[in-house]
């Protein structure tokens, strides 16, 4: 394990987690057909899909999501599944110029999503983020809230859109300003700017959400929260915030979502939320949810410089003979260390010990 | 972890003041004042870093976690949308975007309208709102030329008092969007130093209302 570089191993912490609690490992093909992500492009990240043509001249694509192919391969039934992936996708981050191949990790429960089921999957999220450090934060939302609240001003999407985004930059001047601007009532407003102003700690601030007037539309999503909350105590997780800065296309994503970061990466490395509109996008009936985790950012925080490059090495002259190089390799591979040989008088490697074969030495 | 926080300025006035006010917070850092060519300043008794980037460049500074704080404008904040915390208006540095062009400019809608601009997102977002096609021409400095060499019908830029627009016979045509200066943080950072970001962002508010 310990020459696996850092993202490898943590991937396969992950898979060995998730499998443990009964979500088996799912492989999708590498290739999908292009137009699986062009009828669901707001579904993705980035727009930036990489395209070419298969050999019948059908448009494919290599994966910027599992997700979406998960849902495409699994059928409508009474029974729930629950999968795990480790698969690498590829699409353009933000603010790049260019394609990069990323590390994902990720579980998906699809059938039937109750509150056991959203409390299991929150559970495993935050223990996928303490396994990549203890100094972690998961930032849990409902946008059952956010969407019960929006539902009393009778505003259009383009406007909705653009309070929610408002919201996710906890951008209160900037908040204030639009509700007036959309004639928003002030009830309405200050329920909005609660949003930004209360977050923190899931089991302080749930509280105070459940006692501040929110519309009846909220009510089913203060229950969801509720039992997640509680699931979370029992089972004694922590580092889980209550932050409604954490929004998603409403379009595809109902209910919990979440965002998860660990200490010394600039961005989230987990996101995930239930999704049962994307399903009945894909004509599912069927409820869904899940998270990934992307183990690209994680190279910056295990970056910690190697002092040596190989344990020992061989440096051989010309003259020396093969058998004895090979020996002393072998020796060394047998004995745990690692080693590498070269010719003498070429750029060497740092290597705790040296050693020189010579012609001479037979 | 670094404890400190990390504070990216833009160089030059608005940097200045912005810092002025960070002063007045309670986050002084005396090197600041200092005529030398050092890229870091440091009040360690405090805890607080600065560092003064070029104004375009202190998104991506916070937006990438180098900096867990940053003052940008909020041209450059719609331009680049970076993924970062929008926590104060500092209310400094306003000014207007705005398409200007000759002061008797009348838009041709049946020909492709050619606007030159340094916000190249702002101006298509703009236009594309009003579903009007447009040839982008994308420029980094003396945008005002444009129009009058004939490179462009209009330019999309931020005017402050309109003064150069006016000596060269512009004007300012429609307002897009007022624009002023917004202390932004690092999503990342604000988990981990929360407490402090919060405490310095109030502090600051309270400072500009004083």
């Amino acid at each position: 394990m310990r020459n696996l570089r850092a993202d490898e191993r943590i991937s396969m912490e992950l898979r060995k987690l998730y499998r443990q609690y009964g979500y088996l490992p799912y492989k999708v093909n590498q290739f999908e057909e292009y137009d699986l992500y062009m009828r669901n492009k707001r579904f993705l990240t980035s727009e930036h899909v990489l395209a070419f043509s298969d050999m019948d001249g059908k448009l494919m694509a290599l994966k910027p999501d599992v997700t979406l192919s998960i849902i495409k391969n699994t059928c409508d039934s009474a029974d729930t599944t629950k999968v795990s992936y480790a698969e690498r996708v590829y699409r353009v981050p933000r603010g790049a110029k260019g394609f990069k191949e990323i590390m994902q990790t990720g579980l998906e429960v699809i059938g039937r999503v109750d509150a056991y089921a959203m409390g299991e999957v929150l559970m495993l999220a935050s223990r996928s983020l303490a396994m990549i450090s203890e100094d972690y934060a998961l930032d849990v939302a409902d946008l059952g809230i956010v969407s019960g609240i929006l539902g009393e001003t009778g505003l259009g999407d383009a406007q909705r859109a653009r309070l929610l985004s408002l919201i996710s930059d906890k951008n209160l001047h900037g908040l204030k300003e639009t509700c007036a601007q959309l004639g928003v009532d002030d009830r309405t407003a200050a329920r909005l700017c609660s949003l930004v102003t209360v977050y923190g700690p899931f089991d302080r601030t749930l509280p105070v959400y459940e006692q501040m007037d929110l519309p009846p539309a909220c009510a089913q999503a203060l229950r969801d929260l509720r039992a997640v909350l509680d699931m979370m105590t029992a089972c004694g997780v922590k580092n889980i915030n209550l932050d409604f800065s954490v929004v998603n296309d409403m379009n595809y994503y109902n209910g919990l979502i979440f965002s998860g970061f660990v200490c010394g990466v600039p961005q989230s490395v987990l996101s995930g939320g239930r999704y049962d509109y994307l399903m009945q996008k894909m004509g599912r009936k069927s409820q869904a949810m899940g998270f990934a985790v992307y183990l690209d950012q994680l190279e910056r925080l295990f970056g910690q410089q190697r002092d040596y490059d190989v344990d020992l090495l061989i440096l051989y002259d010309a003259d020396a003979a093969q058998e004895q190089i090979l020996a002393a390799a072998n020796a060394a591979v047998t004995a745990g260390r690692s080693v590498r040989v070269q010719r003498a008088g070429e750029t060497q490697l740092r290597a705790r010990e040296t050693v020189t074969i010579s012609g001479e030495d037979t | 972890m670094d404890r400190l926080i990390n504070v990216a300025l833009p160089k030059g006035r608005l940097g200045d003041k912005a810092y002025g006010i960070l002063e007045k917070s309670g986050y002084p850092c005396p090197e600041m004042k200092e005529d030398n060519r050092k890229l870091t300043f440091e009040n360690e008794e405090i805890g607080v870093r600065y560092f003064l980037v070029k104004p375009s460049d202190v998104a991506v500074y916070v937006e990438r976690g180098a900096a867990d704080i940053g003052i940008a404008g909020k041209d450059i904040l719609l331009e680049y949308k970076p993924d970062v915390y929008e926590l104060l208006d500092l209310k400094m540095g306003c000014c207007r975007m705005c398409v200007a062009g000759p002061k008797d400019f009348r838009d041709d809608p049946a020909k492709t309208l050619r606007v030159a601009t340094k916000f190249p997102n702002i101006a298509r977002s703009y236009y594309s709102a009003l579903s009007r096609e447009i040839e982008l021409i994308h420029l980094n400095g003396s945008i005002e030329l444009a129009p009058l060499v004939g490179l462009s019908d209009v330019i999309v830029d931020i005017v402050e008092t309109g003064k150069t627009l006016y000596e060269n016979g512009l004007a300012p045509l429609t307002e897009i969007v007022p624009i002023s200066a917004r202390l932004i943080a690092n999503k990342a950072s604000f988990k981990f130093k929360g407490d402090a970001l919060r405490r310095l962002c109030a502090q600051m508010e309270r400072t500009m209302n004083l």
